[in-house]
């Protein structure tokens, strides 16, 4: 929010230095002292996470690319040095590759809980959109860094979504051999691939500052879904909020270390330790888990265009998303239809990345086109028409009446237990 | 109206002109070569052409080459491999041009369209699935080959006849015929 600052610097050299750059004054106003609503629960915790583990994949990247080569005849090597020879370096890629899994397992959970609080809505759509930016960033960064082992996944993957370009009509060739710097995925992609890996996470970087800029502009959504209307309704982000985050961040690196230490390659392909061959095609191309849903989307539509058109919607209905919901209300808390569509509409993703597991036949692929059908109906549909016909229930008069009303509930309930 | 909007227009307006054109010109003259760049270069073109020997393949078998980075399945195809690929009526191909880089653009996908040869025996093709670029099975004895007895993509499931046309799944067009052509009894050019 763009109110009054409320820095004042410490001592003489703190003044000296904010009358030339107000660096600890803007910290001070948008970290520590930030007013933050008094009633935000666990799942608004997962900002905080995301931000950590894009500095993990940063940092552990630029190690790992010290001892990387991009080079289509030794990268599958090097990986493997980095795996036995490098000290640590076993470790450092475990980090990277669990840790590529544990930004999505985030951003997902990010994203469901924007879906359910009604956090696009308005004044935040600016803040939605470039949340979906910053998403797809993600896929495309993940998808080059897939690439980088030169496994048979690597290969494999890179030549089915590259060859998703050659659908456009008349100039598509031309622009799939422009990807690749040749006439297949060659030495030529893997180096234009990892220098673009390296660089992208920088420029997601740069969408999350924008990311948190709109953030503090129109403050945060919270569980009931209405606005802070004074100052009662908020704490200051420091300590109460650095204490909540940290704690959820501790019980994710649980799960994170847990991946690390005993099951590190459970979450990706066992061909991928097989060296890239341009002449086999592994039997099962599978992306990885993250990208499943989007897979089965593809692979629903009979048509090649068809599909890569309907795989890339499946997408941008995400930027709409804020204006295909009609109803005022924010929260789900307070939609007794929204709130039941919204877990079907999750299960329906948690189906449709089961479907992208499994071979395109028989009932998986009639299974595989219904939930694509309604992964759209859910948008298209239901969101805007459901804005018109449902009754909310009564929301609370602010964020504090709401948090005081659950507390005397709470009380009366261990009243009546005594 | 002032007398601004109406007067002709001024050297200056003329200087801002010529001056934003010359910029972009320029903007325009170092893109290209920065987008440019990414397209495949003099190695990648250079290995444009090879020389097979085929002088071993005997009827009935295939063998797989490396050219341009993508494999090409060359076999030697049976009598009866011959006639099924004839028998089709082309009409009731999903993909009735023939791909083949050594025709004119719209020829028909006739199985003399498809073949090398005048005998119809050798067929050349490039073994990359037309759906999403992945390698068809078919080459070696064990192989999965179709419905149609040629070639199946195990990806999506694309099948192709034993003249390497798509008859089901999701490809959408026949397997591409490479430039391709006997330089003596034993080798063939392709590229
Ligand atoms: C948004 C952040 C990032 C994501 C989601 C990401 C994702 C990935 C993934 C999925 C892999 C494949 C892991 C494997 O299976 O081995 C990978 C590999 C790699 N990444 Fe990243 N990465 C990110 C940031 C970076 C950065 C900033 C750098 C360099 C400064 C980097 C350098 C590398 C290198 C050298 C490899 C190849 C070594 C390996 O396969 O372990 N990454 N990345
Ligand atoms: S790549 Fe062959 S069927 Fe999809």
């Amino acid at each position: 929010m763009s109110k009054e600052s409320t820095y004042i610097p410490r001592n003489g050299f703190a003044k000296w230095f904010d009358q030339r750059l107000p660096l600890p004054r803007m910290l001070h106003d948008n970290i520590s002292a930030f007013p933050t609503p008094r009633n935000l629960n666990y799942w608004y915790t997962f900002g905080g996470i995301l931000t950590f583990c894009l500095v993990t994949q940063i940092l552990t990247g630029i190690v790992l690319a010290m001892h990387y080569t991009a080079d289509a005849g030794l990268a599958f090597a090097s990986v493997e040095h980095i795996m036995r020879n490098v000290n640590y370096g076993w470790l450092i890629r475990y980090i990277h590759a669990v840790g590529a899994s544990m930004f999505f397992l985030a951003v997902y959970v990010h994203m469901f809980r924007g879906l359910y609080y009604g956090s696009y809505k308005a004044p935040r759509e600016i803040l939605w959109i470039l949340g979906v930016i910053i998403y797809l960033l993600m896929v495309i960064t993940a998808f080059m860094g897939y690439v980088l082992p030169w496994g048979q996944m690597s290969f494999w993957g890179a030549t089915v979504i590259t060859n998703l370009f050659s659908v456009i009509p008349v100039v598509g060739t031309t622009i799939t051999e422009w990807l690749w710097g040749g006439f297949a995925v060659d030495n030529a992609t893997l180096k234009r691939f990892f220098s673009l890996h390296y660089l992208m996470p920088f420029m997601i970087f740069g969408v999350v500052i924008l990311h948190i800029w709109a953030l503090h502009v129109t403050g945060n959504n919270n569980p009931v879904g209405i606005s802070v209307k004074d100052k009662q309704d908020t704490v200051p982000f420091a300590p109460y909020y650095t204490v909540k985050d940290a704690l959820s961040l501790v019980c994710f690196l649980i799960l994170f270390v847990w991946f690390i230490f005993f099951n590190p390659n459970i979450l990706g392909h066992t061909d991928n330790y097989i060296m890239a061959d341009p002449l086999v095609t592994p039997a099962h191309i599978v992306p990885e888990w993250y990208l499943l849903p989007f897979y089965a989307i593809l692979r629903a539509i009979p048509s090649k265009l068809g599909g890569v058109l309907v795989m890339g919607a499946a997408i941008a209905v995400l930027f709409i998303v804020p204006w295909l919901d009609t109803s005022k209300v924010r929260s789900a808390t307070f939609r007794p239809l929204y709130k039941q569509f919204y877990w079907i509409f999750l299960v329906n993703c948690v189906a449709l990345g089961y479907l992208g597991s499994q071979n395109p036949e028989g009932l998986f692929l009639v299974a595989s086109r219904i939930c694509t059908a309604y992964y759209f109906i859910h948008f298209l549909i239901v969101m805007p028409v459901l804005g018109l016909v449902e009754k909310p229930r009564p929301i609370p008069e602010s964020i504090t009446k709401a948090v005081l009303e659950k507390l005397e509930i709470k009380n009366s309930k261990e009243e009546a237990k005594a | 109206m002032s007398k601004k909007d109406t007067k002709e227009p001024s050297r200056r307006d003329f200087i801002f002109l010529a001056t934003g054109a010359f910029a972009a010109a320029g903007a325009a003259s170092v893109a290209w070569p920065i987008v440019d760049q990414m397209n495949p270069d003099a190695t990648a073109l250079a290995l444009s052409k090879i020389e097979v020997d085929v002088s071993q393949i005997e009827r009935g078998q295939s063998i797989t080459v490396k050219w341009r980075g993508k494999p090409v399945f060359i076999r030697r195809r049976t009598d009866e491999e011959i006639q099924m690929a004839s028998r089709v009526d082309v009409n009731s191909l999903p993909d009735g041009n023939a791909r083949n880089n050594n025709l004119t653009a719209d020829s028909s996908a006739t199985d003399e369209n498809r073949a090398l040869d005048d005998d119809k025996e050798w067929l050349v093709m490039v073994g990359v699935c037309t759906h999403l670029g992945c390698v068809p099975k078919g080459q070696s004895l064990g192989d999965a080959k179709g419905d149609y007895g040629g070639w199946y993509c195990p990806c999506h499931g694309s099948h192709y006849d034993t003249a390497g046309r798509i008859r089901k799944g999701p490809a959408a067009k026949n397997l591409d015929i490479p430039v391709a052509e006997f330089v003596n009894d034993n080798v063939i050019r392709i590229g």
